[in-house]
């Protein structure tokens, strides 16, 4: 019997502790979502040139894009080599004059037999370079941005400030508050045993006292020595029902938690064909995203490389590699490759890209997280139509300069005092993704 | 005397009958069998362990279906074409031709799939729209009925061992050589069929067209003389339909309508004259119609040659006309500025009408020195031919583009005669009827798969050019003869040398680069010729007059069957009955109360030869007394064509041959049979209640005061009447950003239907089937509402006991959703799925409808769809192939989310363009320009009569019409009921007699 009674006891201490714990991590995950939007909802644009010492922002912001489009996936800004040499100092190994010549058509100086020329060719095991048709102001502008020394990475797992600050900030909140409640709970927890047994030690104590030293009379005695009778609690219709109003809420509370999760594959991280690994090559090689993902710019698809764009680099560097021999297998059999697919949004949901990277001016990561640390990808966020609609209510439209804008930022400023966001602009109707 | 129009859309609404009246108060047919998978159990109720059962598993699936997601794959390029990128859409000129429907369009396509064809505005000739087929010719693409390999004697062969028996035996080939095919306009075609031709001793290129034109051809040498209505003050028409189905339908709606439009600042417009035996859709858009029967043709045509050129006699009841006297007067009056045509395939009858035209001096005016080549048609070659197949002198016959089998008058003789000819080959790209009685098809490719050039008229070229690689392993019909001919260049090389001729100096390549990427090269530079043709004979050909005289014409969206396969066009109503699915025995009213028919009745229609076919009758208003019209292209019975087979009967048959002409008229009798069939048509379920929808005046009232032609309603309220928008409940809505608006001119809209084909392919439009249509459950976003109208006389006098089903104008008014500011559906909604958005466009979140049709129910215009059933991926409509098979799924818009069962839909604005033509000019930095942003119906139609923008931007197209037509001619549907719609209709002006 004592033990039945002190099973139930346990339980309701259980449940009821356990009822407390869910609504504490529901807490905790509201206010780390809150803290995620508040701090990386928005990384409008790319990074700014604007503190940078010498030469002209706009000629070195220039030759960043260039760079980062056309030479990255060879050259380094800094000293690794890649393929080609790391670029870091090479207006002073070689002057202006012999590095435009050499960058339009090395090939054409190498055979004309130019010293300098055969000596790089030569030290970095007769790769050829490529042919650019850029003009003289265009490599000027490259070669400004090496020397501005912007490139230079001193990390290279660290990814653009923006997502990656964004995503330490959202953590170290939920650490912080979590632990918090964490450290209170158990307090808390330890005091009310602590109350509890001195209490019990206290009537156990006078009890003996009374039973001892003091002759009682019947009806004192009876109640110095009553037993409290448990099963009373056990019988009674209130314990009762609280008990299993309790049972009926949490488990309602994780079903609907289940349910609600249905379909959300945040998290998802399948393994791929090919062991592809975007940390080395977006995080340490600093590839431009756009280099593979061609269309990202332009098209509502992102667009996954075919292996021809493997190829440019892959032609040469790494053929070894048991990983990069499938891609080889693939052309020679001519069967495309097949990804497995994470990002999978319903039908009934139109998204675009350009929509996004191009108007909108968002980073990759605000969406798809630290992608340049991820050996193998995973979805990132849970995209649902509750993380698209929070972004689009929170986030202030990138109207600068752009001139479809420039009338409404006008008729929203004389209407409204709050930032001129995407859903001020119509961005949170169904028509604008469902149709 | 106030003289009222009254409007009604069938029979049934001016009759008034009982089922109509029934129907009329139902807005929603019935509803589905719930125990239809159980075989029909009547009680209507589901039992327990059913329900139980169906619990279970739903729960079961619902929990599994949860555990894990499927593995989707992407599946990138290996290497990707430079041109291609995945999401974004790449334009590919070209032309679509077929049965003289010419027309230079754009083909859409994504990730390397054809999706969509658009007009192409580098085209002088069709620079506007298209026509219905044209847009519903890309489902033909994906047709999983085609052929996929050769076929010898019916079994799959390898193309190594058809080229190689075929070489072969026309090497050893005795007797005559025929190539029969229909008009062929392509040059380098033509010289291609010439050289293979030249190869044996005795070779004809026998050119056969199933509606023929070689009456026409007769009278003027071969060629089609080069009618431009545009430059027409008056017009008369016998039995030509040239706006929907004569010769090039969508050139002549160009031409035609740009003498149609009117503002206040030039009231003035062309006046046509129609006379005609069926009721056609020009008939619809004349201003004076007078049916006819066809024995009266001939009298009709010697009239008016007598009235105009004073030659030749004139008799009979025809001459008395006073319709014709106003039309002579008409025609006298604006000589130079005016223009005959006759859509009679009597050579005889066509000389007259030359003459006609030669006497009010068309010539140079609104007969254009550059002929038209879009029919070449020659009936007496063909019939020649069928007697030398019978006869056993030929040797070898190729059908290219022709089912003489099937939609031949003489198809019997055809089929007797193949048995005789010793090598018959048929490029045919399914086994139709001529097919199947050939030794060798050698498969064609469609049109989209294949190079190709065309000459329409004289100086006009243009270019089809792949925008697909071949689906399965045919082969164009070109390249086929190319290596029968031991060539080894292909056809594209053969093209491209033949075009050099009119390149001019400079570089070649350049050259060829701008055309193939124009589509059209229109500088005048010619390379095709036409074979001269001399009349037979000049004799009129007398039709002699019969109880019951039948007619037999194309239908706007079937053509002469060779678009019957097509489930899109199957389902686009004709623009006047409104019927789809089949063909019919089209009747005057008063034919049928003689003979106690009601529509429906099955008629058994006894030809002259004793033949007989089955088809239920449609009281159609307007058609000539003591006559009937049957539509060709149906009655297909072969296996190979699933759509079509059952459908209707084969009116061929009683086209008559007199002097080896074809004409398309008998006599038939009429007998009533027991059964009924019933007749799948679209509008006319639903009663208009008397309101005022459409309205329309006369170009006289309208030059008098501009501003009376339009009758707009005001609500009586105690400071006098007022604008019903005055009055309000609800807020207005305020647009910043957009405004997106319509107006449709309805004296432009000339109720073809291509706006609401190119609907249907935009917008994944699911087809529904014959059953489902006559269940008033058409999916259609976009409709052509047709009312019949007469004008009712207050005075009962006489002349108003006249039956006004006799002869009754028509207007056509395209409906689709109205977009209100106001919009009662919206209001109704119990889950907010449909709403407003602040650039004006009522939206519809299929995702968040749960199906009430509380929707369909408070929407004035009729408008919105319900999704009664799964229409895509369930077999019960796999007549679908757009979205039944993987092979025809490929024609979806991906850009269109493809609704499930039990959503409400509707027009949305073709939202997925203005989205995107948002983005483009985000992307670039700057406000979208007007006309850049276009609905697919605006876009397609073939003469301008819907203008889509942006009513905020002052400077756009609709903004400045809206100004101008405001007070005018600018109505809203229904403006009594404040709906406040962002599509605006203009008042309809005829210029009557």
């Amino acid at each position: 019997m004592i033990g039945c009674i002190l099973k139930s006891k346990i339980k309701v201490l259980y449940t009821f502790l356990f009822a407390l714990v869910v609504s504490f991590g529901a807490l905790a995950q509201e206010a780390s979502e809150q803290a995620d939007i508040a701090t990386k909802g928005v990384t409008p644009g790319a990074t700014e040139g604007a503190e940078v010492s010498g030469g002209d922002p706009a000629v070195i912001s220039a030759g960043e894009a260039l760079f980062k489009n056309n030479c990255a996936v060879c050259h380094s800004a800094g000293s690794d080599v890649i393929v080609g040499p790391g670029l870091q100092g090479v207006n002073g190994r070689h002057s202006e004059a012999w590095l435009i010549k050499w960058i339009k058509n090395s090939q054409s100086l190498i055979q004309a037999g130019d010293a300098e020329a055969i000596a790089v060719y030569e030290e970095y095991s007769k790769q050829a370079m490529p042919s650019f048709a850029f003009s003289d102001d265009e490599v000027k502008s490259i070669l400004a941005y090496i020397e501005s020394g912007q490139g230079v990475v001193s990390a290279p797992t660290e990814g653009p400030e923006g997502a990656t600050a964004g995503e330490n900030v959202g953590t170290d909140a939920i650490g912080a508050v979590g632990g918090y409640l964490d450290i209170v709970l158990v307090v808390l927890i330890v005091v009310l045993i602590v109350l509890v047994v001195t209490l019990l030690l206290i009537t156990s104590l006078l009890r003996n006292y009374l039973n001892k030293n003091r002759t009682l009379n019947e009806y004192d005695a009876e109640v110095v020595n009553q037993r409290f009778d448990f099963s009373k609690i056990y019988k009674s219709k209130a314990v009762r029902t609280l008990v299993v109003l309790i049972f009926v809420v949490v488990v309602l509370d994780l079903t609907l938690d289940k349910v609600m999760g249905i379909g959300i594959q945040q998290g998802y991280e399948p393994k791929q064909p090919i062991a592809f690994s975007h940390k080395l090559h977006a995080g340490e090689h600093q590839i431009n995203c756009n280099y593979c993902h061609s269309t990202v710019y332009k098209s509502k698809s992102a667009s996954i490389p075919s292996a021809n764009i493997c190829m440019n680099c892959h032609s040469q560097i790494k053929t070894e590699s048991p990983e990069i021999q499938k891609i080889y297998r693939a052309i020679e059999r001519n069967r495309p490759i097949e990804w497995v697919r994470i990002h999978n949004l319903p039908d009934l949901a139109y998204f675009n890209h350009s929509q996004h990277t191009q108007v909108g001016g968002i980073e990759c990561q605000t969406c798809h997280g630290p992608i340049q640390e991820m050996d193998v990808v995973y979805q990132y966020s849970p995209l649902t139509m509750g993380w698209c609609i929070d972004c689009h209510r929170e986030t202030p439209l990138n109207t600068e300069g752009n001139a479809y804008y420039d009338k409404l930022v006008e008729l929203h400023e004389e209407s409204s005092k709050g930032a001129f966001t995407v859903s001020s602009n119509g961005g949170t109707e169904c028509s604008k993704c469902h149709y | 005397m106030q003289d009222r129009i009254k409007y009604w859309k069938g029979i049934e609404e001016l009759d008034n009958t009982p089922e109509f009246e029934k129907n009329a108060h139902n807005e929603f047919p019935e509803f589905l069998p719930v125990n239809e998978a159980e075989g029909g159990e009547a009680n209507g109720k589901t039992r327990r362990r059913d329900f139980l059962k169906l619990l279970g598993f739903s729960m079961a699936a619902v929990s599994l279906a949860s555990c894990e997601a499927p593995v989707r794959k992407a599946i990138p390029y290996l290497n990707k074409p430079v041109d291609v990128e995945p999401g974004v859409a790449n334009w590919y000129a070209s032309t679509y031709y077929q049965n003289g429907d010419y027309n230079s369009i754009l083909v859409k396509t994504r990730e390397g799939r054809p999706i969509k064809v658009e007009p192409n505005p580098s085209s002088s000739l069709t620079p506007m729209g298209t026509s219905p087929r044209a847009q519903g010719s890309l489902l033909g693409l994906y047709d999983n009925n085609r052929l996929r390999f050769p076929l010898i004697k019916g079994k799959e062969a390898k193309w190594e061992e058809v080229d190689k028996q075929i070489k072969s035996r026309l090497a050893s080939v005795s007797g005559k050589v025929a190539f029969v095919s229909s008009t062929i306009i392509s040059p380098s075609t033509q010289k291609l069929i010439n050289e293979f031709g030249a190869r044996f001793s005795n070779f004809e290129h026998v050119t056969y067209d199933a509606n023929s034109a070689s009456g026409l051809l007769q009278a003027n040498g071969g060629v089609i003389p080069g009618y431009d209505f545009s430059k027409a003050n008056a017009i008369v028409s016998i039995n030509a339909d040239f706006l929907g189905t004569w010769l090039a339908p969508v050139p002549f709606a160009k031409q035609y309508i740009k003498n149609r439009k009117v503002d206040a600042d030039s009231p003035s417009m062309s006046r046509h004259y129609q006379f005609e035996t069926i009721y056609s859709l020009t008939g619809a858009n004349a201003d004076v119609r007078v049916p006819i029967k066809p024995s009266e043709e001939a009298a009709l045509v010697s009239a008016l040659y007598k009235a105009i050129t004073g030659q030749g006699t004139a008799t009979g009841a025809m001459a008395d006309s006073k319709v014709l006297a106003a039309a002579v007067k008409d025609l006298q009056a604006n000589r130079g500025r005016a223009l005959v045509v006759s859509g009679s395939n009597d050579p005889g009858v066509q000389a007259m009408v030359t003459a006609i035209n030669a006497a009010l001096g068309a010539e140079g005016n609104t007969i254009d020195a550059a002929p038209m080549y879009v029919k070449q048609g020659n009936d007496a070659d063909m019939i020649r031919l069928i007697n030398e197949m019978n006869a056993g002198s030929v040797g070898a016959v190729f059908f290219y583009n022709a089912n003489p089998a099937y939609n031949h008058p003489l198809a019997a003789k055809v089929v007797s005669g193949l048995k005789k000819v010793g090598l018959t080959v048929s490029f045919a790209d399914r086994v139709e009827e001529t097919a199947a009685n050939v030794e060798f098809v050698t498969p064609d490719n469609h049109y989209l798969e294949s190079w190709n050039d065309f000459e329409p008229k004289k100086g006009f070229l243009s270019l089809a050019q792949p925008a697909i690689s071949p689906i399965f392993t045919t082969r164009q019909m070109q390249d086929s003869l190319l290596v029968w001919n031991g060539s080894n260049s292909d056809f594209y090389e053969y093209m491209r040398n033949n075009w050099r001729s009119v390149a001019g100096g400079g570089d070649f390549n350049k050259f060829w680069e701008k055309a193939v990427h124009d589509g059209v090269l229109e500088n005048g530079a010619t390379l095709l010729t036409a074979k001269s043709m001399a009349p037979a004979s000049t004799s009129v050909k007398t039709i002699k007059p019969s109880a019951i005289e039948a007619v037999i014409y194309e239908k706007v969206s079937i053509g002469t069957g060779d678009l019957t396969g097509n489930p899109w066009l199957q389902e686009l109503p004709d623009p006047i009955s409104k019927a789809t699915w089949g063909n019919y025995v089209a009747m005057p009213r008063r034919m049928a109360e003689e003979m106690s028919v009601v529509q429906g009745d099955v008629l058994k229609v006894t030809l002259a030869n004793g033949q007989s076919i089955e088809l239920p009758a449609l009281v159609q208003p307007g058609q000539a007394n003591g006559t009937v019209a049957i539509a060709m292209g149906y009655g297909r019975n072969l296996e190979s064509m699933p759509v079509a087979q059952g459908l209707g009967a084969n009116a061929y048959p009683i086209a008559t041959v007199i002097d080896n002409s074809v004409l398309y008229t008998g006599p038939v009798t009429l007998e009533k049979t027991n059964s009924t069939s019933p007749i799948a048509q679209t509008q006319t379920h639903h009663t208009i209640m008397d309101r005022l929808v459409v309205q329309e005046s006369t170009l006289a009232k309208y030059k008098e005061n501009p501003k009376d032609v339009t009758e707009y309603i005001r609500v009586a309220t105690h400071e006098g009447p007022a604008k019903p928008a005055t009055i309000s409940l609800w807020d207005d809505y305020e647009y910043k950003n957009h405004h997106w608006g319509m107006v449709i001119d309805l004296n432009s809209c000339i109720g073809c239907g291509a706006c609401t084909m190119s609907c249907n392919v935009e917008n994944n439009i699911p087809v529904v089937g014959k059953a489902e249509v006559l269940n008033r459950r058409e999916m259609h976003w976009m409709r052509i509402d047709r009312y019949y109208s007469a004008v009712e006389h207050e005075e009962k006098d006489y002349a108003t006991m006249e039956d006004p089903a006799e002869n009754p104008s028509v207007i056509f008014q395209p409906m689709l959703c109205q977009h209100c500011n106001h919009a009662p559906c919206e209001t109704v909604c119990p889950v907010a799925a449909t709403m407003h958005s602040s650039e004006g466009i009522n939206q519809m979140a299929y995702n968040r409808c749960v199906g009430t049709r509380y929707c369909a129910n408070n929407c004035p215009y009729k408008v919105r769809r319900f999704n009664w059933f799964s229409y895509a991926n369930n077999d019960k409509f796999g007549f679908n192939e757009a979205m039944n098979s993987d092979l025809g799924k490929m024609v979806l818009n991906p850009d269109v989310t493809v609704r499930g069962r039990g959503v409400m839909e509707k027009c949305s604005f073709c939202v997925q363009r203005v989205q995107l033509g948002k983005l483009e000019a985000k992307r670039e930095n700057r406000r979208p320009k007007d006309g850049e942003i276009v609905t697919a119906c605006a876009q397609s139609c073939p003469t301008e009569a819907i203008v889509f923008g942006d009513m905020k931007d002052p400077e756009s197209r609709i903004s400045k019409t809206l100004a101008r037509q405001n007070g005018e001619r600018a109505f809203h549907v229904l403006e009594e009921l404040n709906t406040q719609p962002n599509v605006t209709y203009l008042t309809k002006i005829r210029n009557l007699a």
